[in-house]
């Protein structure tokens, strides 16, 4: 009798009824994964020195999250990797000559105060690793701008230091841009390799595009946020880019859009940061929509503010937007019916 | 209101200290929390300006209030409080005019303060003379006590020193004498108060109100 009543139980559950194979530690855990064609290429450059500081990002975010978690006698939850994938994405956002301290602080902050602070994973209102890298942007200015030429790591011990292509061409113009790279085929080449100086991680844009792809391919993310941030920053730099090499003013549609596609920290931004599952809209359309933000701000402070990149503080900025934006694209409810429509049944 | 003849002073002062601090318990007057507080000198500047003011003007006020008509008491207090902030501001003008140059604009603003014009309202007009004065010094000390503790932390950290004085010698988080380091060191100061005050002050001081 007791067998039979089993068998007809019913069970009783909240929706959602299917579930995905898919766990937020196996997407954490996967997009590391992903970054590691860029980590690779960072060290290559870079040398021992960029390992280092992206393993002691990494150290200390997984550390940060261990004792907090453990001080406020929380489930400890350091194996969901999104500690991990924190520290490794602002690892690989510093230069690789930064002093030990750095990634230390770094990771404390992006990890304590950006996440934890707020709720914890899913609670964040700005992505943890960016807010990471804000503040030490803005505590250490001299230090977190000293880049050194890559590959001077392995071939002298005293590492060289150089500006940033984007530093170059603002403080001097795309013509010197193009004489220290040799020409302008060259210095195509070189950006899309990532032979240039840069923080560890955002200089290989061909490292970045492997990892991307694969992300794309296993659906993690999807194109609108990364096509419509970077489609915005070629057309913004196509149409406001170009200077008129004699005058020095603003020649419309002179730019040339590749040389801000590559340089910087876009790729990185756009396909790894931007798409962050916590900090951007959930609606498609609402991505776009941030996409195209996030676009716009990067090339109004690149073109005309006082830092030479500013794919970080556009993300930040954008992500204060992300709830407005979802409200504004809510998703239908499903059989819910048109407000005018739901009036006149209503009379 | 207590009873008046026996008035536990010692209360009315922790109360403006711990249970109802200006900052870090009702988050009132945060302009000037993280605008002046990027070194200790201005920090305690500017917290000795409103226990001055807090305190005169619930002295002033409690002992004009049977002659003030209800209907026009808020003008009246601002007037009173105004008085007392032009005193102020001149009297740092002409005693400390370096430390005037900088936080000048926010000794001035002192008159919009929330907190003040809140224990006229609330307290000075209803009680009588000794009372007042001492709300006005809890109070008062509250606000001297989390502008010091603030502008300490920040000035710490953000300059590696303290009163002008070097005490670290390292690279200083500049980010902490900067706006965003004024909301970060409240709002992680204000977070340690409530956690301390939970479990050490809170229970001692709940029993004891609820007993009485």
């Amino acid at each position: 009798m007791a067998d039979v009543k089993k068998e007809h139980e019913l069970i009783v559950t909240v929706s959602p009824h299917v579930r995905d194979e898919e766990t937020t530690s196996r997407i954490m855990w996967s997009v590391s994964i992903s970054l590691l064609p860029a980590v690779v290429m960072g060290a290559y450059f870079f040398g021992p020195r960029a390992v280092f500081t992206v393993a002691l990002a990494i150290i200390s975010a997984l550390l940060s999250e261990y004792l907090f978690q453990k001080a406020l006698k929380k489930k400890i939850a350091v194996n969901d990797g999104s500690a991990f994938l924190t520290g490794l994405l602002l690892g690989m956002n510093l230069p690789a000559s930064v002093p030990f301290y750095i990634p230390i602080i770094g990771s404390f902050i992006a990890v304590i105060i950006a996440k934890q602070l707020f709720g914890g994973l899913g609670y964040n209102v700005f992505n943890p690793a960016l807010i990471g890298r804000a503040f030490l942007l803005i505590s250490f200015p001299r230090l977190m701008t000293i880049w050194t030429k890559p590959d001077a790591a392995f071939v002298m011990l005293d590492a060289t230091t150089t500006a940033t292509p984007l530093g170059i061409l603002k403080e001097e113009g795309l013509s010197k841009l193009i004489e220290v790279f040799g020409d302008k085929i060259n210095l195509y080449a070189e950006l899309f390799n990532g032979h240039r100086a840069g923080s560890i991680g955002e200089t290989s844009a061909l490292a970045l595009l492997i990892g991307a792809g694969f992300l794309l391919y296993k659906r993690y993310i999807t194109w609108h946020v990364p096509a419509s941030f970077l489609g915005t920053v070629a057309v913004l730099a196509w149409i406001f880019g170009g200077k008129s090499p004699e005058t020095g003013k603003m020649l419309l549609f002179a730019g040339d859009p590749l040389i801000h596609l590559l340089s910087g920290g876009l790729m990185l931004g756009a396909f790894f940061m931007a798409t962050d599952y916590v900090t951007c809209p959930s609606a498609r359309k609402g991505q776009i929509v941030f996409g195209i933000g996030c676009g716009f701000l990067t090339m109004l402070i690149r073109l005309k503010g006082g830092y030479p990149e500013g794919v970080m503080f556009a993300i930040l900025l954008m992500n204060c937007f992300a709830p407005l934006i979802d409200r504004g694209f809510k998703s239908k409810v499903f059989g819910a019916l048109e407000k005018t429509k739901a009036r006149e049944i209503k009379k | 209101m207590p009873d008046t003849n026996k008035v536990n002073y010692w209360k009315l002062i922790t109360n403006g200290i711990v249970k109802e601090n200006t900052i870090f318990r009702l988050a009132l007057s945060l302009c000037p929390s993280i605008a002046v507080t990027n070194n200790l000198k201005n920090g305690v500047l500017m917290g000795s300006a409103v226990l001055f003011v807090q305190v005169m003007v619930n002295i002033t006020i409690s002992l004009m209030r049977k002659v003030i008509h209800p209907k026009i008491r808020l003008p009246i207090f601002m007037l009173v409080i105004s008085g007392w902030v032009t005193i102020t501001d001149m009297t740092m003008a002409a005693a400390v005019p370096d430390v005037y140059k900088q936080m000048g604009l926010y000794i001035q603003l002192i008159v919009a303060f929330a907190s003040i014009l809140a224990r006229a309202e609330m307290f000075a007009s209803k009680n009588k003379f000794a009372p007042s004065m001492a709300d006005g010094i809890g109070f008062g000390a509250g606000f001297l006590f989390a502008l010091t503790v603030i502008s300490f932390f920040r000035e710490l950290l953000g300059r590696g020193s303290l009163w002008g004085m070097p005490i670290i010698h390292a690279k200083p988080l500049l980010i902490m004498i900067m706006p965003a380091g004024g909301f970060f060191a409240v709002g992680i100061l204000m977070a340690a108060f409530n956690w301390f005050d939970a479990k050490y002050l809170g229970k001692g001081a709940r029993a004891s109100h609820y007993s009485h």
